[in-house]
């Protein structure tokens, strides 16, 4: 069987499972968007607090991805539950990262014009740090994003959803019937929603990031 | 909109200590800020002029001291609030780069709750005010604009809700010597118009004997060393330290602070073009003079005749003598008089005032002598001044 008559007979299955990576890993980097961009604001001000923040994101991002959702068995157990738990936490390091550098990179002058012509701190923020540090927080998302693809496949190992289920499978049997059909299914389809994620990135970038400052 | 003129400035006892930092950064500084006076603090980097100046708009916190601004105690009022108040301009301007120069502009009005129509008009008519046409500038961003098209922007910002007072901290400081001299200008032109309160931070002496109306000399510390007029700082220096700042020449730095206009000008005898010869030559030698000017009805300097062209000869004086070659404006600087002066043809040059009309003649003589004058003069001032009201 050729692999595009693997994935003709096995259609309906194969964008189940592309639709549930693809819907896993957005919502992951949501929530770790929203958390990283939190935790970066909170601790950008104060250099012993972010360095502490990006340590612990950095020591959790050196875990290897097998071992921390084998670690996450015994609380979680198997399924969504530690899959979501791991790609989450690893797409915290470079949202966190990105924040606090895009947020100290804003120019100081341009907080003291803020604050010198009488906006409060939280407005300072709102209008204006957040809005020049966007780029970098953006792109720390992107990162994040195909980071969490990656795992996204790996999170077969805990009975994840998604398309790691057929590169898993495929390896399992190596030598077996569509063993391969399956393995590059998964690997091509997590590469086509890489790509396909990126496009909107790029896109969100053209919508999002203010005129006065796009590249 | 009628724009409002400027409230005093006091500042009592401040002092200004940063955590970490031996000496104070001010230290017990008391000054007094006229309304709608253009004050410079002038002084070298480090010697606590920035710091004074943000302390006014409560960017630093005085340690200790009051500063009252309209007689109203600054720690009194809420420190944005107060901000919104007082125009805030710094080097580079400090737009903002992600919003266009409308926006921009737009800030201290959004914070203060008006309308967006009342916004929308109050951002034309400012950018209008400094040079730039709505039109074209309203929706660029600050990046398309040249550095002074920026710092003219950062000014309409600051005078966007129509502040009494107005920070400038090095304001031109990052300019080219040609857009700086320009913008420097147009300051002057502004506050003829808005009389505002204005608090100037450079360490420029140029700057600061061209923009001030008073100069507040600092040592470190934001000890000040004398605060007075330019013209007195230039020619009665209160000390050493003062007298080195301002780097000598301190007659040339006069030449430009004074205008032609300003000082005694010679008079030669003048008459039109249908005087009769005779009666002008008896006026001259009556006077003492070798030459006369002839000037047209409207009063133009036209030409020069000297007792030779007019001897032995009757009638009108007609075309005789030689065209009057240069001429020198009532509002040029004596620097610039002076310039001319060296390269004229002749020694002595008409001045004309207002429509070129004729209002005395100026020679390098007469240059020495104003500056006599204007040194003896402010050395009379600062004794009287120091003298009365003990005696």
């Amino acid at each position: 069987m050729s692999l595009w008559e693997y994935v003709s007979s096995r259609k309906d299955l194969i964008l189940f499972e592309a639709a549930q990576h693809a819907s896993m890993v957005a919502q992951c980097v949501l929530v770790a968007a929203v958390l990283g961009v939190l935790v970066g604001v909170l601790s950008y001000r104060r250099a012993h607090v972010s360095a502490l923040a990006l340590g612990m994101a950095g020591v959790l991002f050196t875990i290897p991805s097998l071992a921390m959702l084998g670690l996450l068995i015994p609380p979680l157990g198997l399924g969504v539950a530690p899959s979501v738990t791991a790609i989450t936490l690893y797409a915290l390091l470079p949202i966190i990262r990105n924040t606090v550098v895009g947020l100290r990179g804003v120019d100081a002058q341009l907080v003291d014009a803020a604050r010198g012509i009488g906006m409060s701190g939280r407005r300072s923020l709102l209008r204006v740090e957040l809005p020049l540090a966007w780029p970098v927080i953006l792109t720390g998302i992107r990162v994040a994003t195909q980071l969490a693809m990656g795992i996204g496949a790996v999170a077969a190992y805990v009975s994840g959803p998604g398309l790691g289920e057929q590169i898993f499978s495929g390896l399992a049997r190596l030598g077996g019937a569509n063993a391969l059909n399956s393995t590059l299914t998964g690997t091509i389809g997590i590469i086509l929603l890489a790509l396909l994620f990126d496009a909107c990135f790029v896109l969100l970038g053209r919508l999002t990031i203010p005129g006065g400052i796009r590249a | 909109m009628p724009e409002h003129g400027g409230v005093p400035i006091e500042l009592r006892g401040v002092t200004k200590r940063f955590p970490g930092a031996g000496a104070p950064a001010v230290d017990r500084l008391d000054l007094l800020i006229p309304a709608g006076e253009i004050v410079v603090l002038l002084g070298p980097s480090g010697c606590g002029k920035t710091t004074t100046m943000r302390m006014v708009n409560r960017l630093e916190e005085p340690t200790s001291g009051d500063i009252l601004i309209d007689g109203q105690n600054s720690r009194d009022i809420n420190p944005n609030q107060l901000r919104r108040h007082i125009g805030y301009v710094i080097q580079q301007a400090g737009l903002f780069p992600h919003m266009t120069v409308a926006r921009n502009v737009a800030q201290v009005p959004k914070l203060l709750g008006w309308d967006s129509r009342r916004i929308a008009g109050r951002v034309d008519e400012l950018l209008d005010l400094v040079g730039m046409d709505p039109g074209l500038f309203r929706d660029r961003y600050p990046r398309a604009l040249s550095g002074g098209q920026q710092q003219r922007v950062g000014v309409a910002r600051a005078l966007a809700a129509d502040p009494p007072v107005l920070l400038m901290d090095e304001p031109f400081g990052a300019l080219d010597p040609i857009t700086r001299e320009r913008l420097q200008d147009e300051l002057l032109r502004l506050q003829e118009e808005l009389a505002k309160t204005i608090v100037f931070v450079t360490h420029d002496v140029d700057e600061a004997l061209k923009i001030g109306d008073r100069i507040a000399m600092m040592q470190r510390g934001s000890r000040i060393v004398q605060y007075a007029a330019p013209a007195e700082i230039l020619t009665d220096p209160a000390d050493d330290y003062v007298e080195q700042y301002l780097g000598g020449e301190s007659s040339m730095k006069l030449l430009r602070l004074t205008k032609v206009g300003d000082i005694r000008l010679d008079r030669v005898p003048h008459a039109a073009e249908d005087a009769d010869t005779e009666r002008l030559l008896a006026e001259i030698e009556a006077g003492g003079d070798q030459y006369a000017l002839i000037v047209d009805e409207a009063r133009h300097p036209l030409r020069w005749v000297t007792v030779d062209d007019l001897a032995g000869r009757t009638g009108p004086v007609g075309d005789l003598g030689d065209p009057v070659g240069d001429t020198i404006l009532g509002r040029m600087t004596l620097q610039d008089a002076l310039e001319s002066l060296l390269n004229a043809d002749t020694d002595v040059v008409p001045v004309v005032g207002r429509r070129r009309v004729y209002s005395g003649v100026i020679s390098l003589s007469t240059v020495q002598q104003a500056i006599q004058d204007i040194k003896a003069r402010e050395r009379e001032r600062r004794r009287r001044r120091h003298d009365g009201p003990r005696g």
